[in-house]
């Protein structure tokens, strides 16, 4: 189990105050003078050498990620376009409650890991797109970035290391789909928030047409601790490919939901059973488990005994660790309707500008509905996965592919489930029971 | 996205910020680079919603696409597009009551049951007297807190049919609750005792 002396969200829990002078006693804002004056290439090559990868749902690495932005040389000048860092702090995916809990109580990890991520980007401004709901949060968040403007941390020579790093904070309205990142950049610009077509990507062509990274909160409040204790260091935690902390959002049918930072590959049983106490009625009491958030496809109580937390093996299971929330269902649950219900956020949250999506996702969730009852055909599943395999990759963003994946999962661990309910329903037990 | 009603509430012929907002206007605007102040549309209408009751009329809307050198149509997409602007008058107290899985598989069934039937309306629909407003939203994203309620703009989670009824009693008499857990958990760490961040030091120790 991962020690606290090994934790980088020290005030995960808001147990101390969010202010700078006791962030500066849990050690942010701790010599980042001299880190900013080893220079771009030297962060880069840290953030490569922790094999971070990005903690927002897709896991790319994130030392590549920056090493895509243009850097001007004598030889290759610039053409004069700025460079922008943007924070994705839009956390919407259901299950997901990590980037609130650092932004409310550890802002100072995130408003110093933007000064360093610029740095590393070749960026001097920087903006954090929060989801309009956290008002409260972005209240603190606020603060937190006047407070380091006041005592020069921000701004004009950045903790007096001549580098010049401007930070605004800009509030969203109530969208999902501005989680992604070039619709969050197109709401930015003040616009709908809609995906565009990549490429280019946005370090070609990005936020006002400039290069510009867009990573999670949580990918950048890692780095200043990353910079200060080595790469070494955050490579150390979890299987290689897929190294260092992580927070878990553990809920659903456990008895102590919880966030929680932990060593990345920790197998889910013990995650679930350390901090979260355990499932409901005991572990043999598991139905299933989505495990990285709505997006993820479900893993049944077979694959859960065994499962580590971490990118590759939860691939390996067809599912992913997206944004590692561990949303638990255990034998209580009507499994078709959890999914049902996602559906339903999905159809809500669609931009409406593919037609896959737009037209698909309704349809999905009519027929989600009908399978819940059991007034469906047996044939209709295979329909089912079948309309989701043609909504599966044909639309501009990946809104779709998670909202098709849920419904893949459900009809491949859950099948016999689906058809006994169908069973029922034409035998009318449910009818007769209903009445 | 609101849809556009049919009965239509009377909409006001003007609109226009006070003088406080006017100020935060400028620092809004100047937060991004020159010629990009359409940027500032989402914080603008937010503005001017908090300034209207808690509702985006029209006229609203177009004072902040000529504030902005915006077309009015433009603003007219972003205040459809967005869930948090209100194109209707909501009540004083805004219920939006999150109901997404990880919040039904922690009961949130019983928190609409409870919203429903307690202050006699449906989820869509206000109270008479305009004290409450009543909406299913999308997840709020505290899930380990689940089920949670929106009030305005604070979130209130961790809730039961009795608490929520004890959330609404407490709003109607103008007393809500300090915002966060009612069931007197302090954070999101397990209720029952931290697994984790024991060995902190306390900030205040040197």
């Amino acid at each position: 189990m991962l020690q606290d002396k090994d934790r980088i969200f020290t005030n995960l829990y808001g147990l101390q105050p969010w202010q700078l002078a006791a962030a500066r006693k849990r050690g942010n804002w701790d010599g980042t003078k001299d880190i900013i004056a080893k220079g771009r290439d030297w962060i880069v090559t840290e953030m490569k050498d922790s094999g971070l990868r990005g903690r927002g749902g897709a896991g790319f690495p994130t030392g590549m990620k920056w090493s895509f932005m243009p850097k001007a040389t004598p030889e290759k000048p610039g053409d004069g376009r700025p460079s922008y860092l943007v924070v994705n702090a839009d956390e919407s995916e259901p299950g997901t409650c990590k980037d609130r809990d650092i932004i409310r109580n550890d802002p100072h990890t995130l408003v110093e890991g933007c000064l360093l991520a610029g740095v590393g980007l070749g960026a001097h401004a920087g903006y954090i797109y929060i989801r309009g709901e956290f008002v409260n949060e972005a209240k603190v968040l606020q603060a937190a970035i006047d407070e380091a403007y006041a005592a020069g941390l921000l701004g004009k020579n950045a903790c007096g290391s001549g580098y010049d790093f401007d930070l605004y904070l800009h509030r969203g309205a109530g969208a999902y789909i501005c989680g992604e990142e070039t619709a969050l950049l197109e709401s930015l610009e003040g616009k709908k928030g809609q995906p565009r077509l990549k490429p280019p990507f946005p370090a070609a062509c990005g936020l006002y047409g400039c290069p510009t990274t867009v990573n999670n909160v949580e990918t950048i409040a890692v780095v200043p601790t990353i910079l200060r204790r080595g790469a070494a260091w955050f490579a150390g935690f979890g299987r290689p490919k897929n190294s260092g902390t992580k927070i878990f959002c553990i809920q659903g049918h456990v008895n102590q939901p919880c966030n929680v930072e932990e060593a990345m590959s920790i197998p889910l049983k013990e995650l679930i059973e350390k901090h979260a106490g355990g499932v409901r009625g005991g572990w043999d009491n598991l139905m299933a488990v989505i495990p990285g958030g709505s997006s993820t496809p479900c893993i049944p109580k077979s694959v859960c005994d065994t499962v580590l937390m971490d990118f590759d093996a939860l691939r390996d299971a067809k599912s992913g660790l997206g944004t590692a929330a561990v949303i638990v269902m255990d034998k209580s649950t009507d499994i078709i309707y959890a999914i049902a219900r996602l559906s339903q956020f999905y159809k809500h949250e669609s931009c409406g500008q593919c037609t896959p999506c737009r037209e698909g996702l309704g349809w999905v969730w009519r027929v989600m509905l009908r399978m819940v009852q059991g007034r469906a055909t047996i044939e209709e599943i295979d329909t089912l996965e079948e309309v989701t395999r043609e909504i599966e990759g044909h639309t501009i963003c990946a809104l779709a592919d998670g909202a098709a994946w849920p419904v893949q999962g459900l009809i491949r661990h859950f099948r016999p489930e689906m058809e006994a309910r169908i069973k029922a329903y034409k035998s009318g037990a449910l009818r007769q029971a209903a009445e | 996205m609101s849809a556009p009603s049919a009965n239509a509430v009377p909409q006001p012929t003007s609109f226009a910020f006070n003088e406080a907002n006017l100020a935060r206007v400028k620092q809004i605007i100047a937060k991004y680079p020159r010629g990009r102040q359409a940027s500032a549309v989402l914080p603008l209408l937010d503005l001017a919603q908090r300034q209207h009751d808690n509702w985006l009329p029209r006229a609203a809307m177009d004072y902040v696409a000529g504030l902005l050198d915006m077309a009015p149509i433009r603003v007219y997409e972003v205040a459809t597009f967005y869930s948090m602007f209100n194109l209707q008058p909501v009540g004083k107290w805004f219920f939006q009551v999150c109901t997404t899985s990880p919040c039904w598989l922690r009961g949130s069934d019983d928190v609409v049951k409870t919203c429903e039937s307690k202050l006699g309306i449906h989820m869509g629909e206000s109270t008479a007297d305009g004290l409450f407003s009543l909406r299913e939203v999308e997840c709020l994203g505290c899930c380990v807190n689940a089920p949670v309620i929106q009030v305005n703009d604070d979130v209130y989670e961790d809730l039961d049919a009795q608490s929520t009824a004890k959330l609404i009693d407490a709003c109607r008499a103008g007393n809500p609750p300090p915002v966060g857990s009612l069931s007197g958990r302090k954070h999101s760490g397990p209720a029952s005792g931290l697994t984790s961040l024991t060995q902190v030091p306390a900030a205040g120790d040197d």
